[in-house]
């Protein structure tokens, strides 16, 4: 047992945290910076917190992940860090010729109170930064809210620091999503594209960490959002928060910075969170549903029905962030399977991840969320009470292995697998990947575990 | 050292690349970057080592609690490790690097897999978080009752003001049958991973070496420093010390435990594979214990062959020899056979190699087997001893960043100091050639005209594949998609890819059998597709074009 000395029984705990079931905001910050292109996403802090970040995005993504570091060294620590961020800047614009460096702070930065709003301010004065480019920064202290707050601080930015409204609606549609995969990313444009609605998406990550490989390495692939659209995105008509905790912050900022409407809708996976989407998507565009979703979503019907025996009943515990969390919640219900567990590490805040999962499910199934909601806890949940799935990060496979429960990998980070990044999980198309992942993983169970007399041919 | 001739010099590679640099930036860079040349007593040029990073480089470095906590404590299984500070730490330095462990039975303490952390929040950022590391504590030893707790101070920490060490001190008083100590291994101290090593040496030294005054059971006992059994790398080594005879009374700290830690001054010999991260524990445990240290290179067969007959000659045992000698005879016979077989297809490949305090040494020994020669190296972290040798050490000169991280002074300990060979027997060793406390470094052993780059950066890194086009490069993961989008293979040598061991025979074994893999592939071939090759249109369909 890998896991050997996790009691059984819930254990109380108030100070240590044993296994995150999340990690700390600056990542998420980088992951959305990566979002805009020909941007550099710069740490600022010690030299540490950017190779850790890299090295944890290059194993989700199995890509090139490119940002650089502020490098403090002791005396940055005691005396400031502004020397530090504007020789980088220097360094970044001569060696790497960014459109756009964006910032974010760390722990340390933070904590000796470095004021990036001034230290820009002296970086332009100073001529650090190059006439067309531009710097941005997002506050991300490690010491609140988790990776996921950190993505929407940095979404956040992009708002505060680009969007303009010129007063001429532009017909176009701003869709800004949570911390989800590039493929996931593409697929909701697909949806846009195919109900003919003209919209800017940012943070996009696609086309920037699943890049082909052509024998070329670029250190800004094609992908990412231009900060043009960003601007943009003050003129469009509506804008969509995809995924509250994440998204929601940016889209509310556009709509006080720029008047922009803000619809909030929950990420597009499964049924009936994507229906959602595109329903209001239909409404505020004034737009049918094209024949072709129609289609994609009877073809998801079609198996959810036809297989609708093999999930019907199934138990399931789930672990990640809530936004995601949340969809695939909501997708177990469409597809009749019960939801035990619901864990996050993340910090819930106004979203009231609990209140959604209850109307769900009611009060029997156990919703965690903050401090001290780990990966050890989880494991004590779910042995207090078997599932017959877990979903979650690849963490989460030691208990898997120990409990001999399958594993559905999902969320943030996914180390030991690949995939998610370029196929989605996402729209409707997403949602039969999803299902016949879900029905593989049942149905080799039962191949497996049936009686010899029970084995079937045809399933 | 033979010699080598790049197809564009190293002097022009180093006088190009420097240009963008601000012109200080590039004069440092210049002295970081050097093209080999190796004199009458293996005297090289200079090296500019174990400098700060310049802020905005793209570097392939990491940070003092990445050193401490995730290099050299990381592998102990039944440490309880807590991180103090807010909860991004303790995650990436969650299981990542690989450290392999075999509790001996299905009870033993094992919390490798284990994350802990105290999550500070801002509240304790304002008002300080000493309380609640205690509270971690508390809950630590109800939960899992530790045979012993390191507690790893991370950035914000040293900021605030909390003290861990008092802290430990606390709750050692607390409960008494648990060994607790804390590291000062916060991110921003010293340059890069190096600081953490020897932060973790010292505390390692002084509250846990020499803890249990029992020895293991047998005639040649040693312990092996600086070995983290990364893909099983210890396991091989464990394997062959015991078919020669050997106890391996500990290694720091592959596959290790807390009880070989404490008892390890009851060792007659250590020997030193990672110089860089663990040379600091061997001078320390030989000034108070008395026990002789020599480096050894337990990568690449041959390397491994004269490591383990150096330890047989440090024990000067007829049998010991012998049962060596007839360990590596069916060993290298083995190896040969499978050497012989790839080297034809790899000879004459080149390498280049940016890994570590160590790797980029050693490796160069596992690739020059099968014939692949490394062009261009360096380290991550090292000093300028591991590049130039120990006999540089005098004329270090010691800068802010360094000085900051403590020299302990150690003085023999007044009833465990036990010379295991005499002051005279040493010298007429040394003067038949047997090297103690020596380390030759990487730049002897490399072919003159070949690079050496410190602390190698992204941008140097994309020009050395521009200028020199090799084969294989050799790094970690941060680099490692970087190179493979270029069509190159890479192999990670932090991580392995996940494979492993490659230390000793068996690993050698594997190394070979991996880089043939990487060399000859079919799947790296699919990088151009063929119409890149002759994007020029034919005029026999012209005419769909002008449909």
């Amino acid at each position: 047992m890998l896991l050997r000395h996790t009691p059984s029984g819930i254990s109380v705990r108030k100070a240590l945290t044993v296994n995150p079931a999340k990690t700390c905001q600056p990542i998420g910050a980088m992951y959305a910076a990566l979002g805009l292109h020909n941007c550099m996403p710069h740490s600022h802090g010690s030299q540490g917190c950017c190779a850790y970040h890299r090295s944890s995005l290059t194993r989700h993504y199995n890509d090139p992940i490119m940002a650089t570091t502020s490098s403090f060294s002791e005396g940055s620590s005691v005396f400031g860090g502004q020397a530090n961020l504007l020789e980088a800047f220097t360094n970044i614009f001569t060696l790497y010729n960014p459109d756009i460096i964006a910032v974010n702070t760390t722990c340390l930065s933070e904590v000796i109170g470095d004021d990036l709003v001034q230290i820009i301010k002296k970086a332009y004065e100073e001529k650090k930064i190059p006439e067309g480019k531009v710097v941005i920064h997002a506050n991300t202290p490690s010491f609140t809210g988790s990776h996921i707050t950190g993505y929407a601080n940095m979404a956040t930015a992009m708002v505060k620091y680009f969007a303009k409204n010129t007063g001429k609606r532009n017909g176009k549609i701003t869709l800004i999503p949570s911390f989800i995969e590039p493929s996931d990313m593409t697929e909701i444009k697909h949806i846009a594209s195919e109900m003919g609605i003209k919209y800017i998406m940012f943070p996009d990550t696609s086309d920037v960490v699943n890049s082909p490989l052509d024998g070329h390495f670029r250190m800004y692939p094609k992908g990412g959002c231009p900060k043009e659209q960003v601007t943009a995105s003050g003129d469009s008509n509506a804008v969509i928060a995809l995924g509250r905790l994440g998204a929601m912050p940016a889209a509310r900022l556009l709509d006080t910075q720029c008047k922009v409407p803000v619809h909030v809708v929950d990420l597009p996976i499964g049924i009936t969170a994507t229906d959602n989407l595109v329903d209001t998507l239909r409404k505020i565009a004034g737009v049918a549903v094209p024949e072709s979703l129609r289609k994609e979503r009877g073809q998801l019907v079609d198996i959810l029905c036809d297989m609708n025996q093999y999930t019907y009943g199934k138990k399931v515990s789930l672990l990640g962030d809530p936004d995601i969390l949340l969809s695939m919640v909501q997708f177990c219900k469409d597809a009749g399977m019960e939801v035990l567990h619901v864990l996050t590490g993340t910090p819930p805040g106004k979203v009231k991840l609990e209140d959604r999962v209850r109307e769900l499910y009611g009060d029997k199934v156990v919703v965690k969320a903050g401090l001290q909601c780990d990966m050890f806890m989880f494991h004590q949940l779910v042995q207090e009470n078997r599932p017959d799935l877990i979903m979650g990060n690849t963490y989460c496979k030691y208990i898997c292995r120990d409990m001999d429960i399958p594993l559905l990998r999902i969320g943030y980070p996914i180390y030991d697998r690949i995939g998610q990044s370029y196929i989605p999980i996402t729209g409707y198309r997403g949602g039969m990947h999803l299902l016949l992942k879900i029905l593989s993983i049942f149905m080799d169970r039962q191949d497996r575990d049936a009686e010899e007399e029970n084995v079937e041919l045809i399933m | 050292m033979e010699n080598y001739q790049l197809p564009i010099s190293g002097e022009q590679f180093r006088e190009e690349v420097s240009e963008v640099y601000s012109p200080k930036l590039g004069k440092k860079r210049k002295r970081q970057i050097i093209v080999n040349k190796v004199e009458e007593g293996d005297s090289v040029p200079e090296i500019l080592a174990n400098t700060r990073t310049a802020p905005g480089i793209i570097s392939m470095r990491g940070c003092a609690y990445a050193g401490c906590k995730g290099v050299v404590l990381g592998p102990t299984r039944d440490i309880l490790q807590i991180t103090h500070g807010p909860i991004g730490c303790g995650f990436y330095s969650w299981l990542t690097r690989r450290n392999k462990t075999r509790p001996t039975t299905p009870e033993a303490e094992n919390y490798m897999q284990y994350a802990m952390s105290t999550d500070l929040q801002e509240d304790e950022i304002v008002f300080g978080g000493e309380k609640k590391l205690m509270a971690a504590i508390d809950e630590a030893v109800a939960l899992f009752h530790p045979r012993a707790i390191g507690i790893f101070a991370t950035c914000p920490v040293g900021l605030i003001g909390d003290d861990v060490h008092a802290v430990a001190r606390a709750a050692e008083e607390k409960y008494p049958g648990t060994n607790i100590f804390g590291f000062s291994c916060e991110g921003y101290k010293g340059v890069s991973q190096s600081a953490g090593h020897h932060i973790a040496n010292n505390k390692v030294f002084t509250d846990v070496v020499g803890q249990i005054d029992k020895p293991k059971d047998g005639k040649f006992r040693l312990n092996i420093l600086g070995e983290y059994n990364i893909g099983g790398d210890a396991f091989e080594i464990e394997r062959i010390a015991e078919l020669c005879g050997l106890t391996l009374h500990s290694t720091f700290s592959g596959n290790s435990i807390y009880d070989e830690f404490a008892s390890s001054h009851t060792a007659d010999l250590n020997v030193v594979m990672c110089h860089r991260s663990i040379n600091y524990l061997a001078e320390m445990m030989e000034l108070k214990y008395g026990i002789p240290w020599f480096k050894v290179n337990l990568v690449g067969a041959e390397a491994t062959s004269k490591s383990f007959r150096k330890i047989a000659a440090f024990f000067n045992d007829s049998e010991l020899t012998k049962r060596t000698e007839e360990v590596i005879e069916t060993e290298m016979e083995i190896v040969r056979k499978v050497r012989d077989e790839i080297r034809p297809r790899c000879e004459g490949k080149t390498a280049i190699l940016f890994v570590g305090g160590s790797r980029a040494h050693h490796y160069q020994d596992l690739l020059r087997e099968i014939g692949v020669v490394t062009i261009a190296a360096g380290y991550e972290f090292a000093h300028r001893d591991d590049y130039e040798g120990r006999k540089v050490l005098p004329s270090i000169v010691v800068d802010a960043d360094s000085r900051n991280i403590e020299e302990l002074t150690v003085t023999p300990d007044e009833t465990r100091f036990r010379p295991r060979i005499s002051e005279e027997e040493k010298s007429t060793r040394e003067a038949a050639g047997f090297a103690f406390s020596d380390y030759r470094g990487m730049m002897p052993e490399m072919p003159v005209g070949t690079l050496v780059i410190d602390d190698c950066n992204h941008y140097e890194l994309e020009k050395l594949i521009e200028y020199y086009h090799p084969d294989l490069v050799c790094a970690g993961i941060k680099e490692k998609y970087i190179v493979q989008k270029q069509g190159i293979p890479m192999k990670q040598l932090h991580s392995y890819d996940y494979m492993g061991p490659f230390a000793g025979f068996r690993g050698a074994v594997n190394f070979y059998r991996e880089i043939d893999r990487l060399l000859n592939c079919n799947a790296f071939k699919f990088a151009k597709a063929p119409w890149d090759e002759s994007p020029e249109l034919t005029a026999t369909y012209g005419f769909v074009a002008d449909q």
